[in-house]
């Protein structure tokens, strides 16, 4: 039976919420248990959050020192050792996820599922090709461990718990390489929502036309409390930084609300919002695709328009 | 120096991709076919470590059929100096592509491999990672930045938090995210030149790879449709809709 094994996400001490939504797809898979493993310098408040997660058994720690930052030559060793005795081994489809995940996947001489929409049985899942233009149904072999990584827009978070599951401290002896080392992070700091995990998004793109008009984007988001999200033309023009990104080589979100201000609705740009509750687009061209796929749509000059959102707004 | 580039053929990415109706595959028929754009970032910025004089030699790298080659002069018409075919008939799963590169880097000792972060058709996200993990040397993944001195690359990587800067030693596979370059365009005297470069040409069963099949694919299907959904005259009436379906 299906023993699975989710490798959680953390930055700055704190559990990032794609760990829960990888659980969520471990529930899927109907094992017998779901473990979850929390690498770090210093794992205890990470593992206690982790422990909280509905349906975990019980949580794996590795404390080192060269666990503080998250590099893939590092981690990946110490988790193929701990991937022992396991049928499934997840992560989030995160950047640390797809890091780490292939790197693992090789040592163990397994392919990997990238990606994860649904998990049909224990061995067979559903993940997007061509930037989301086909679904495939993949069946991995059972001889071997399933590798994969978990979209985490395709799935909730898993609730939390009353009680917690049990801690362990995990020795495992893998040799560490000391051939890549962590030099800074360069982190957006902002107090607005976490992009990947907000209920309501506010996106510009190229029609917002510099940095210093994207303010009214953040004004609006600020105002009904959502995050802010980009296209690619506005990362790659200066406007936001690059973790702003929502697309196939960006974010792939699912917010209950998401909202485009100068987007064109590239097939690359929709298929990091497909999952979406609710799309409003608003575009000076009233041809253009993302009103294909927008519930509510709205022609006009989105500097004309977010003012009188605002004020709509009351 | 001696740089190895991942070359891959994809469909292009402007391509609509359209699912057969009996849900055995994509329809590729004459669908234009171009480099998987993250692959043209890797072999822009070898060229121009080539030509800060970092780099002495770039070898542009494709895995496919017999009919390849023309992809291949593509690259060295960009400016690679030579290509390396590896021939199949069959699809390849990053853990084998990953395998014949090992192989490769073992004929060749490049000091580094660049590779794309993805390829756009499988959008995997894979091989480079996996290559890191058999070669046993360090990974870049996602480069927006690259620097290269003293042994060591110096890489800026696009993570979900923000840039995070690492250093590895050489040798070091790197592979690219999409602000690290923008790729030049191919000349038409550079497309002359390019028929006299090599292309080394070598059977996949020759390099002793095992080519595994531990995910198969048994059905394709179009994506859930979204329906298309209201106009709205104005700003009010926007508002008055969204705060009707509780979304304000
Ligand atoms: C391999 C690859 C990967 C990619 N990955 C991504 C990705 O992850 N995410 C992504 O977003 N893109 C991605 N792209 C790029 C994508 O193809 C598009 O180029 C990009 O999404 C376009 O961004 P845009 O809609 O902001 O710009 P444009 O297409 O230029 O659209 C701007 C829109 O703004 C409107 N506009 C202008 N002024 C106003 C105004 N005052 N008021 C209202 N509307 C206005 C215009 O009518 C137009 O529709 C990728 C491309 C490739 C090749
Ligand atoms: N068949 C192939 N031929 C050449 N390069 C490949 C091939 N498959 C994968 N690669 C390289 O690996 C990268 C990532 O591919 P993937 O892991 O399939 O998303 C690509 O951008 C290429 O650089």
């Amino acid at each position: 039976m299906s023993k699975i094994l989710v490798v959680a996400e953390h930055l700055n001490g704190k559990l990032n919420s794609s760990t829960a939504r990888a659980v969520s797809a471990a529930a899927a898979v109907k094992g017998d248990s779901i473990d979850v493993l929390v690498l770090a310098d210093s794992v205890d408040a990470i593992a206690a959050e982790a422990a909280k997660i509905d349906g975990v058994g019980k949580v794996l720690t590795i404390a080192r020192a060269e666990n503080a930052h998250p590099l893939a030559a590092v981690l990946a060793p110490q988790v193929a050792k701990a991937a022992a005795g396991y049928s499934h081994v997840f992560f989030p489809s995160t950047t640390f996820g797809k890091d780490v995940a292939p790197r693992v996947a090789a040592l163990l001489g397994v392919s990997q599922v990238s990606d994860v929409m649904s998990v049909e049985g224990a061995h067979s899942f559903k993940r997007p090709i061509y930037a989301g233009n086909a679904i495939v149904t993949v069946e991995a072999n059972p001889a071997h461990a399933v590798v994969a990584t978990i979209r985490t827009a395709s799935w909730p978070a898993a609730g939390s718990r009353g009680d917690s599951a049990a801690v362990e401290a995990l020795a495992v002896d893998a040799a560490l390489p000391a051939h890549t080392r962590f030099v800074e992070l360069q982190q957006g700091k902002s107090d607005r929502p976490d992009l990947q995990g907000a209920g309501k998004v506010v996106s510009g793109g190229r029609g917002v036309g510099s940095k210093e008009n994207f303010e009214v984007i953040y004004k609006l988001a600020d105002k009904i409390g959502a995050a802010v999200g980009a296209s690619r033309a506005a990362v790659d023009a200066g406007y936001v930084p690059n973790e702003l990104q929502v697309g196939q080589t960006g974010k792939i979100i699912a917010p209950e609300l998401y909202m485009a201000f100068g987007i064109s609705g590239a097939i690359q740009h929709l298929t990091g919002i497909k999952d979406a509750g609710t799309i409003v687009a608003i575009n000076k061209d009233g041809e253009a695709p993302i009103f294909e796929i927008a519930d509510i749509g709205l022609v006009g000059d989105l500097f004309k328009l977010i003012p009188e959102i605002e004020q709509a707004l009351g | 120096m001696k740089i190895l580039v991942g070359y891959k053929r994809v469909v292009d990415f402007n391509v609509r991709i359209q699912v057969k109706p009996d849900g055995t595959g994509v329809m590729t028929d004459g669908v234009k076919l171009s480099a998987n754009p993250f692959d043209d970032i890797a072999l822009e910025e070898a060229l121009r470590l080539r030509e800060k004089g970092i780099a002495t030699e770039v070898v542009v790298v494709g895995i496919g059929p017999a009919d390849l080659t023309a992809h291949l002069r593509n690259g060295l018409a960009m400016g690679a100096n030579r290509a390396i075919h590896v021939v199949t008939a069959d699809e390849v799963q990053p853990l084998t592509a990953a395998r014949v590169l090992l192989k490769l880097v073992e004929k060749e000792q490049p000091e580094l491999v660049i590779l794309g972060k993805q390829a756009i058709d499988d959008d995997a996200n894979q091989t480079g990672q996996m290559l890191a993990a058999l070669w046993d040397r360090p990974q870049a993944t996602f480069a927006s930045k690259v620097e290269i001195a003293a042994g060591k690359a110096t890489v800026t990587r696009e993570v979900d938090a923000g840039l995070e800067t690492i250093e590895a030693e050489l040798p070091a596979v790197i592979t690219t995210d999409l602000r690290l370059n923008e790729p030049r365009f191919i000349k038409l005297p550079d497309i002359m030149k390019a028929k006299s470069k090599p292309i080394d040409s070598i059977e996949f069963g020759s390099l002793g790879v095992e080519a595994h099949d531990h995910l198969k694919t048994t059905h394709y299907a179009a994506p859930p449709k979204r329906s298309k959904g209201v106009m709205v005259k104005d700003a009010a009436e926007l508002v008055a809709v969204l705060k009707q379906k509780g979304l304000l």
